[in-house]
């Protein structure tokens, strides 16, 4: 392949693809019928706010929110005539800045892409583009290794699991190795349900070969000839990637019988899961695919002695796989050097909420949370004040602005009470009510929770009772207390992950936001002004009557003579919101008022 | 026109490990689960049918009523959550005369939440069929239904 032919990368990841991309790669294809351009459609670059993305090789020209219109403009201007159409380069929100390059953005230059080495740059459809990105030659080594010599490279990489436990990934290679049983099986948990992550979507859409090719070397390792990938059905473009990339592997001979000639047979297939969180969890996961409602069961005996249909079975999440070719192809020293003493590698993490530059990012251990966020985030969305930072999902703990420049490992986030997590990580600004962020989650792992252990179905089910008292108004004192004390009960009364850690969520807020709690019981107050039953919405005296609001209310709760100041009967409205929304931002006379300052600012 | 049970069958061994992608191909038919072929599918498997059952309600996936024209899926992931996907959903069940998750009285429309599409750059998010639609805001939402009902009403 011609290194210096131009190509045009056309990103076509779930988010892109619902911003239209796929009419844009049709667009380029007629526009640049007979010229020497490639178009080329690749995975997700990660800055899906930014989408539809189009970035131009070899200048490394990256546009963003490119439009059908612009199609004709791109390829007039740049590809005809040399010139960048800068209206297109992406804007830095905190300097303004336009900057053209694609390596050059911070929100890239400060990354570190090892798992997500290949996202945004190889056709995930095209086995000839994979292979050029160095897929499969991490198998080609490791089929010429001898399998014990695999598991130490693993075990000296310092890998843990990227699912969110962290525990070392070589031990458990080593366990499955170790396992007496016939046969062994390989699964790759491909069933993220962390609500605001979206880390194993995109690499499964964006490089499935990286995740195949682990899980090959995984099955040669401990011995095992069938593989599974447990996939939500929610994904349904990451599955129908998966199955292209499982044809193209079995036709290449990289799955299949006698793998490269190495005598080592090997198959893959896709489990869709059929929706349900608990299913995360190894045991539950494992029922799941035997054909059973997915419930967890005490563990010993674990899964590497005591899996799939009783035999042993090793289970990775989607980006630990991801990582073993370049471990085996790199060397376990290579690898050992990236990130902190304990937690070795980089962390992807879905980094979205409030955030300028919501997407996916890797980063390496020990970067701290100011870091991402400022740096590669570019800061709180719309100027607003950071509140809290969310990582680990409905297990994990939200953290103040205190701990920003606590290092991101394993083991510094559960000491701050948060965890690592699969990598969702969710920025709350000002705007963000903390109580409801918990009630929020209790609401999720409340639905979610399988039922088997008492303390986790009716727990969760007590705390999110409570918690929905005191958003609505319900608040009486001793709840913060009868919070804590059910969460102890519930962390102590689980048999797995889902709720042991449920009520980290509550735990945390409790610990840093408790005057939050109390503005709700003591105050009749929302501070961040979200809770309906605290709040009302006035005119202020900027208000020049232009009629926006009063067209816009469902329930005609706003008069007032055009260019004259508009009134909200109070009676009548019902809080919905959308003359806040409508106002123009020039004018900015709509204001949410709570606690004390209602009854003080009342206009005449 | 659907596949029939006896034809989904002959796709699967009829063992255990069959009953869920069963369920789903069932559904991918028909949109849901009648309950006349629970009774089939426990005969084909050798599973009591409660057991199916069981295993039928465990799965968000599942459902047991028949589904509007086209299916409007709230996320309600963390991101949106925080994006204001609450305000989303009660814009569009007022729209559709909902009270709250359900199917339309003129089967036009089911509305429905999900745990996280996975679009959370795109917060708040709805999933049409399988569209997405990202960067909602009540005003958006409201046009976005006005379009679906009349291109449904065209068809």
């Amino acid at each position: 392949m011609a290194k210096n032919k131009q190509t045009i990368l056309l990103c076509r990841g779930t988010g892109c693809e619902s911003s239209k991309s796929p009419a844009l790669q049709t667009a380029f294809e007629e526009a640049l019928e007979g010229m020497d351009v490639e178009v080329k459609f690749t995975g997700c670059h990660g800055m899906c706010q930014q989408g539809p993305i189009v970035v131009i090789e070899p200048e490394d020209i990256f546009y963003s929110k490119v439009k059908l219109k612009d199609v004709p403009v791109i390829v007039e201007k740049h590809i005809q005539n040399n010139e960048h159409v800068s209206r297109l380069f992406y804007q830095d929100p905190a300097t303004e800045e336009k900057i053209p390059t694609y390596h050059e953005i911070p929100f890239y230059s400060r990354q570190k892409r090892l798992v997500l080495r290949s996202c945004g740059q190889i056709n995930p459809e095209n086995m000839e583009d994979s292979l050029a990105a160095g897929n499969y030659q991490g198998l080609e080594k490791a089929l010429n290794m001898d399998p014990v010599e695999i598991v130490t490279e693993v075990k000296e990489s310092g890998l843990r699991g990227r699912g969110g436990g962290g525990f070392s990934t070589g031990l458990k290679w080593q366990f499955c190795q170790d396992a007496e049983g016939d046969p062994k099986y390989v699964l790759c948990n491909a069933d993220e349900g962390d609500p605001g992550a979206f880390m194993d979507r995109s690499v499964l859409e964006g490089d499935p070969h990286s995740v195949l090719e682990g899980m090959i070397i995984a099955g040669f390792a401990i011995g095992a000839k069938q593989g599974y990938i447990y996939c939500r059905a929610e994904y349904p473009l990451a599955i129908k990637r998966l199955q292209i990339a499982i044809d193209q592997a079995r036709e290449y001979g990289f799955l299949g019988e006698n793998i490269l000639k190495s005598g080592f047979d090997f198959d893959i297939e896709i489990f869709h899961g059929a929706g349900a969180f608990v299913c995360g969890e190894e045991t539950a996961l494992i029922t799941s695919i035997e054909g059973n409602r997915g419930m967890p069961r005490s563990r010993p005996p674990y899964p590497a002695n005591s899996g799939l249909y009783g035999k042993p079975t090793l289970l990775n999440n989607v980006k630990t796989y991801a990582n073993i070719p370049l471990i085996i192809l790199n060397g376990s020293a290579w690898f050992a050097e990236i990130g902190t003493e304990n937690s070795k590698g980089t962390a992807v993490f879905a980094l979205t909420g409030k955030i300028a530059n919501s997407g996916l990012i890797e980063v390496p251990m020990g970067i701290t949370l100011r870091e991402i966020i400022y740096e590669i985030g570019g800061g709180v969305l719309d100027g607003k004040k950071f509140k809290a930072v969310q990582t680990g999902g409905p297990s994990g703990g939200c953290l103040p602005e205190s701990f920003l420049d606590t290092p991101v490992d394993y083991d510094s986030l559960i000491e701050a009470g948060s965890m690592m997590g699969s990598g969702g990580m969710v920025v709350m600004d000002e705007d963000t009510c903390m109580v409801d962020v918990a009630r929020y989650f209790l609401d999720f792992t409340e639905k979610e929770s399988c039922g088997k252990c008492v303390p986790c179905r009716l727990g969760t089910k007590q705390m999110l009772n409570i918690l929905e008292d005191i958003v609505e108004g319900r608040g009486k004192p001793g709840d913060i207390e009868t919070l804590e004390e059910l969460a102890k009960g519930v962390k102590s009364g689980s048999l797995c992950g889902l709720g042991q850690t449920a009520p980290n969520p509550v735990l945390t807020t409790i610990r840093y936001f408790r005057d939050e709690y109390e503005a709700h019981i003591f105050e009749n107050a929302c501070p961040a002004k979200q809770c309906k039953e605290f709040i009302t919405f006035h005119i202020t005296d900027t208000c020049i009557g232009c009629g926006l609001c009063r067209r816009n209310c469902p329930v005609e709760a706003i008069t007032g003579e055009q260019k004259e100041l508009h009134v909200i009967d109070q009676d009548i409205c019902i809080k919905c919101g959308v003359c806040y929304e409508v106002c123009p931002p020039k004018f900015f006379s709509v204001e949410i008022r709570t606690g004390a300052e209602e009854s003080t600012k009342e206009p005449a | 026109m659907e596949k029939t049970l006896e034809t989904i069958f002959t796709e699967f061994e009829g063992k255990r490990e069959n009953v869920i992608p069963i369920l789903q191909k069932v559904q991918e038919e028909y949109t849901y689960l009648p309950e006349e072929f629970m009774a089939e599918i426990a005969d084909y498997t050798h599973i009591p049918a409660s057991d199916i059952y069981g295993v039928a309600t465990f799965y968000a996936q599942f459902r047991f009523e028949p589904t509007g024209d086209k299916i409007i899926s709230v996320c309600r992931g963390t991101a949106c959550h925080v994006r204001g996907a609450p305000r989303i959903f009660e814009e569009i069940t007022d729209q559709l005369g909902l009270e709250g998750e359900g199917t339309t009285a003129d089967k036009k429309f089911t509305v429905e939440t999900v745990a996280c599409v996975g679009c959370c750059a795109l917060a708040p998010v709805i999933t049409i069929d399988e569209e997405v639609h990202g960067d909602l805001t009540k005003k958006k939402v409201q046009k976005l239904i006005q379009k679906e009902g009349k291109t449904n009403g065209k068809e």
